[in-house]
C-alpha cells in the first residue's frame, strides 16, 4: 500500500499545495493537517510542515504556529522517532517548537531574498534526501533566514554531525553558512530552501526531487 | 486588575537589524542621535493581584513573548 505524508497547514501557509503536488509525485499519498487539529499519528510515514508566513510571522515567525493544537501531535510523532521535515517557514516553526535548535533571525541585508542558492550536502544521516548530489541548486525566498546560534552550541552541533546543508555562497549571514539543520536524533530534518520549487527541469533545477 | 509591561530587546550578540536601518535614516536625516536599538513592548492585563500577575507575566514572556537565545525581556509596572 502506498504510504502516506501528512501536510501541516497554519493560517498563512503559502507553500502547502506545492508540497501536496510533490509529494503524490513521489507516488506517496497526500493528507492537509490542519493546524486547530490533531490526527492519529500512527496513519503517517512522515510530516511536512510547508513554508509560508504562518499567523503572519507575528511576535516572530513561527511562534505562534508553534504553539497551535497540531503541533501537540507533531511534536509526539518526532519524539518517537517519526520523520519530520521543516521548509522555510516549517524550519523557523521547529526551532521555536524547541524540536530543531538554534533560531532565524532577520537576513544579513535586512531585505527579503529571492534567489537561486548552490548548496553543499553535509550530512546525508536522515530520512530525508538520502540520495542527495554532494552539491545542490535549489531557490531560497526568505526574509528571516539567517541562521543563529550561541558559538558553543554551535559546536556540540558539528561534532554531532546535525549540519544537514550549507551555502557556498551565503547569501543571509547565516552562521556557519548554515542553510539546513537536524535534531540530535536525525529525525527532525529542516532548511529555508525550497525542494518543492524545484523538482522539474523547467522549473531551472531538479534537484529538489531527491529530498522525498 | 494588574497591568503589567513586557519590553523585550535583541541581544546585545544579535545584529539588531530594525535599529540599524532606523538608525541610519535618522542619522541621513541630520537628527542627532549615536545608537538606536529597536525591540517591543507588550502589555498584558490581570484579574489577578500584583504578586500572582507578576509571576504569570513572567511565565508568558520565557515562554512565549521572548526567545531567549536572540532576545532578553524585562517586566515592567504600570500604573
Amino acid at each position: 500500500m502506498k504510504k502516506k505524508m501528512g501536510i501541516v497547514q497554519f493560517p498563512g501557509s503559502n507553500c502547502d499545495r506545492d508540497l501536496f503536488s510533490f509529494v503524490t509525485k513521489k507516488g506517496y499519498f497526500a493528507e492537509f493537517l490542519w493546524h486547530k487539529n490533531s490526527f492519529n499519528e500512527s496513519d503517517f510515514e512522515a510530516l511536512l510542515l510547508p513554508g509560508g508566513f504562518s499567523y503572519g510571522d507575528y511576535l516572530r515567525a513561527g511562534a505562534l504556529a508553534a504553539l497551535s493544537p497540531v503541533m501537540t501531535s507533531v511534536k509526539s510523532f518526532a519524539k518517537k522517532g517519526g520523520p519530520v521535515l521543516g521548509i522555510c517557514n516549517g524550519f523557523q516553526i521547529l526551532t521555536e517548537a524547541g524540536l530543531l535548535p538554534g533560531a532565524l533571525i532577520k537576513n544579513q541585508s535586512l531585505r527579503f531574498q529571492d534567489q537561486w542558492v548552490d548548496l553543499e550536502v553535509s550530512s546525508s544521516g536522515t530520512y530525508f534526501g538520502k540520495k542527495l548530489k554532494k552539491t545542490i541548486r535549489l531557490p531560497i525566498a526568505h526574509g528571516q533566514g539567517r541562521f543563529y546560534l550561541p558559538e558553543f552550541d554551535l559546536k556540540l552541533l558539528q561534532d554531532n554531525d546535525q549540519i544537514w546543508l550549507t551555502y557556498l555562497d551565503n547569501p543571509n549571514g547565516s552562521m556557519a553558512n548554515i542553510a539546513g539543520v537536524l535534531n540530535r536524533e536525525k529525525n527532525v530534518a529542516a532548511l529555508m530552501p525550497h525542494p518543492e520549487r524545484a523538482i522539474e527541469d523547467w522549473m531551472g533545477s531538479k534537484d529538489g526531487w531527491d529530498f522525498l | 486588575m494588574t497591568k503589567l509591561g513586557v519590553k523585550i530587546m535583541p541581544r546585545k550578540v544579535i545584529l539588531d537589524s530594525q535599529g540599524r536601518a532606523v538608525e541610519q535614516t535618522l542619522k541621513l536625516n541630520q537628527m542627532n542621535v549615536q545608537h538606536v536599538r529597536v525591540g517591543k513592548f507588550i502589555e498584558l492585563e490581570f484579574q489577578q493581584n500584583k504578586n500572582d500577575a507578576l509571576i504569570e507575566a513572567r511565565r508568558i514572556a520565557e515562554k512565549v513573548l521572548s526567545n531567549p537565545l536572540i532576545e532578553t525581556f524585562e517586566i515592567v509596572e504600570m500604573e
